[in-house]
């Protein structure tokens, strides 16, 4: 007697489990860097052509091969060709690799979120020194925000080869990420099912909240009309956009950020699938994952701009108030004379009146300016967790904000790590021979325990750095190779005539020419287009660099990877892409060994 | 005569209280800046309380001759609010040691801040640090308390899935073993009815069948 499949309760269990997984971090901290690095609102057009031509069409072609096939992704495609079981075989690999690092963030997350019930807010005031006449000189350096990041939650080290000791305080917050997803993924799509509810809608929630706070703080517009109108006037702005749509690399970071956005290729999609009747019309449920995904960004990086430009106007007018401070102690005017109005002329009047004393203070004056403040276009952790938690930190009440943005990072962050462990779980849960030794519960909870402690390498003092390598290069190229495979595979192999008669047996539903079109030809070329551009960027860009926090000057600087991180970095690419050749020749070995074994019988 | 004298001690005093002079210190306040509209002009008497400020500090001192008002020198008084002060022994003819001032002032500096209703931001002493004041110590961080809080939820929370799971588990073992055997029972009738020869497992035979069967075949 064969235990049934389990399945979702209803489709918008799917749905909701699909929008969770693929509206995640990037959205909230990669789409508004990109927004402002390459024209602001005319970024839109590349990013909406490319979400039509690729985004859509290989989200489609995931969930239709899940939901036919029932099963996980390794299953997936050795029902399509034995030979192919090396794709799914990699797609593990990489989910794997990813679910290692990406509870960091997670970590980190709660973290933030435990030490934002304080009044202040430990990121808003430097520690004092030891002799307390002062504040202490890193964090007089940098700022305090960049301090409590650098130093109170990383501890980071000089360099990449300084490991360091593990810390603790990180370590428990990363054994509780842990224990939050091994709870959500416990029982399988019972228990995961009712925790997208939570993970998929309540980010949305956090979001209106803080784009109506967003909207009313003062200089928000300065933030809005910088992203749609980069680079100041509107004749100025309009040929740097023009420009940034002829730059072929603003075409290529549209498609990757929505190739990885949706998170192609990990085999999540097609766990998630495969709990599906197979009546489901998941042609439907493609197209409303994927537009939402980038409404999703859009939404944020609106609310983004809105936070930039508080935080930049106050900068500027906190920079303002240095420079009065400065000339009205210097020349001993009366105390308010000076204002952010007058300060222009007033300049000119003490230049003039004192010329000697002010050639003197002339050097300390700071140019103090808008456009520059804004102008930090910054993305990744450093967004997530320097900017906002110091716009945030000037913010009214706000603990209570500081509470809703790190619980919103945390849902987003937890529900993609569902879509991570689904990928692994599925094809394990599947798998005769370790399901019926092994129940449900115990794989879930091996797989956690694993990569928990693995994962105690990221909390380490030099742990950042291998974070960045992981989030640079583990899933990167593999990922286009690994969706490319399948693509091919889908439309020649399996044969694109036969998908297309199984879907319309499936669902009832044709398949339009437009899929057939973009499956067979336009996806795949796009894929190539982007592979090669990413290996000829590593190859051009030469020894891979890395940034380091330098404590004694409060800031980045850049340094060399030595040569084990890059054969890190070299094995964490081939460990996921040769199983795609390995696994071909591994099941052509077994069959010719077959073959071998039983022509003499014959 | 008289004004001679006058003349010479107003002399001696601006000698001994200027800007830059050993012991001297700058005073800065930025009253608009910390009261806004409640705040007070500076003027002759706001000096006169500054420099009975100034002496109680001194006075605080124990093991010193009592300061007076009068030996407290204010000088160069700007729109700013600044000015300069030095402290002079009861001979008015030497300036007390800025080491001795500065202790002074920065014992009895929360007193000074109150007295004109400012604090050490906007009421500055050049040259005296101020001491911050040490960020609260907990004995146990708030943190670590949530984390406490929320790690046992989620403690009791697995327990309680993983053993309902368990005891589901052997709810349905012990039911599919109750249909396993009834099961095996019916398959047992059903070979006896068909009067399997080779079924020896002793099962009744049914005597009104059988008896049917013999009252039939002889026809």
């Amino acid at each position: 007697m064969e235990k049934e499949r389990p399945q979702w309760d209803n489709p918008l269990q799917f749905v909701f489990a699909c929008i969770s997984y693929a509206v995640g971090l990037g959205n909230v901290w990669r789409f508004p860097y990109l927004c402002q690095l390459y024209g602001g609102g005319s970024f839109l057009i590349p990013y909406l052509i490319m979400l039509v031509v690729e985004g859509m069409p290989l989200l489609y072609l995931e969930l239709a091969v899940g939901q036919r096939m029932q099963q996980g992704s390794i299953g997936s495609w050795r029902t399509i060709s034995p030979y192919l079981s090396g794709v799914g075989v990699a797609s593990v690999v990489v989910s794997f690799f990813l679910s290692m690092y990406y509870n960091v963030v997670n970590a980190w997350g709660f973290w933030y979120l435990f030490h934002s019930f304080q009044n202040p807010l430990p990121w808003s005031v430097c520690p004092l020194n030891s002799n307390r006449t002062g504040y202490d000189e890193e964090c007089e350096a940098a700022s305090s925000t960049q301090y409590f990041w650098y130093r109170k939650t990383l501890n980071i080290s000089p360099s990449i080869q300084e490991s360091g000791a593990v810390q603790w305080e990180l370590a428990l917050c990363l054994i509780l990420a842990w224990l939050m997803v091994y709870l959500c993924i416990l029982r399988g799509t019972e228990s995961t099912g009712k925790v997208v509810y939570f993970t998929a809608l309540l980010p949305y929630c956090v979001l209106i909240i803080y784009l109506g706070r967003g909207l009313t703080l003062r200089g928000a517009t300065n933030g809005l009309i910088y992203m749609f109108t980069p680079k100041g006037s509107s004749a100025l702005s309009l040929r740097f956009q023009v420009e940034q749509l002829a730059n072929p690399k603003t075409w290529i970071n549209a498609a990757t950020q929505i190739f990885f956005s949706l998170g192609l290729g990990f085999g999540s999609l097609i766990a998630f699938a495969s709990y599906n009747k197979p009546s489901n019309d998941c042609q439907k449920h493609a197209i409303i994952v994927s537009l939402i995904n980038s409404a999703t960004s859009i939404f944020a990086s609106i609310v983004t701009f809105s936070i930039y430009g508080f935080k930049a106007t106050f900068n500027y007018e906190s920079c303002l108030d240095k420079v009065i401070l400065l000339l009205t102690n210097s020349f001993d005017l009366e105390d308010g004379s000076l204002t952010a109005s007058n300060l222009e002329e007033m300049k000119d009047y003490l230049a003039s009146t004192y010329p000697s004393k002010y050639s003197e203070v002339f050097p300390s004056i700071k140019n103090c300016s808008l456009e520059s403040e804004l102008d930090t276009a910054v993305q990744g952790t450093g967004l997530a967790f320097i900017v906002y938690s110091e716009a945030i930190k000037n913010m009214e009440v706000s603990q209570l904000w500081s509470v809703l943005y790190f619980f919103m990072l945390l849902m987003l962050g937890i529900g993609s790590m569902l879509g991570n462990t689904a990928a692994i779980l599925t094809p394990l849960t599947d798998s005769k021979v370790i399901s019926s030794h092994l129940p449900k519960e115990v794989i879930s909870g091996l797989v956690c325990l694993i990569n928990c402690a693995v994962g105690m390498v990221f909390t380490m003092e030099a742990g950042n750095y291998w974070f960045d390598i992981f989030n640079d290069y583990a899933a990167t190229l593999s990922l286009l190779l690994i969706v490319l495979v399948e693509t091919i595979a889908l439309c020649y192999v399996y044969g694109l005539r036969r998908f297309e008669s199984d879907l319309k047996a499936m669902t009832g539903r044709a398949l339009s020419w437009y899929w057939k079109v973009l499956w067979a030809g336009v996806s795949p070329l796009l894929i190539v287009s982007l592979f090669a551009f990413y290996l000829s960027d590593y190859i051009l860009t030469g020894t891979l660099q890395y940034q380091a926090w330098d404590a004694s000057q409060g800031q980045l600087v850049t340094k060399d990877y030595p040569t084990y991180a890059l054969a890190v970095i070299g094995l964490l690419v081939a460990s996921s892409t040769m199983c795609i050749p390995l696994g071909a020749l591994g099941i052509f070995i077994m069959r010719h060994l077959k073959r071998a074994d039983t022509a003499p019988v014959a | 005569m008289l004004w001679l004298l006058f003349l010479l001690v107003t002399a001696s005093h601006a000698q001994l209280c200027q800007p830059g002079a050993e012991n001297a210190f700058k005073v800065r306040l930025s009253i608009k800046a910390a009261l806004g509209k409640k705040a007070y002009a500076w003027d002759i008497n706001e000096e006169y309380l500054f420099r009975a400020m100034v002496a109680f500090s001194m006075r605080k001192i124990p093991k010193r001759e009592a300061t007076e008002i009068a030996h407290v020198l204010l000088c160069n008084v700007t729109q700013r609010v600044s000015f300069w002060f030095v402290v002079t022994d009861p001979s008015k003819n030497h300036t007390i040691p800025a080491a001795e001032v500065q202790s002074a002032i920065r014992m009895s500096r929360n007193r000074i801040n109150n007295a004109f209703s400012l604090n050490d931001q906007t009421l500055e002493f050049l040259r005296i640090p101020s001491t911050l004041a040490p960020p609260v110590d907990e004995s146990v961080p708030a943190w670590i308390i949530i984390f406490g809080v929320i790690f046992c939820i989620v403690i009791v929370a697995i327990s309680l899935l993983v053993l309902s799971g368990i005891w589901q588990s052997r709810r349905k073992k012990t039911e599919t073993s109750e249909v396993i055997d009834s099961e095996d029972k019916c398959e047992h009738m059903i070979t006896m009815e068909n009067g399997n020869p080779l079924d020896e497992k002793g099962g009744h035979v049914n005597d009104a069948f059988m008896s049917e069967d013999e009252r039939l075949t002889p026809l």
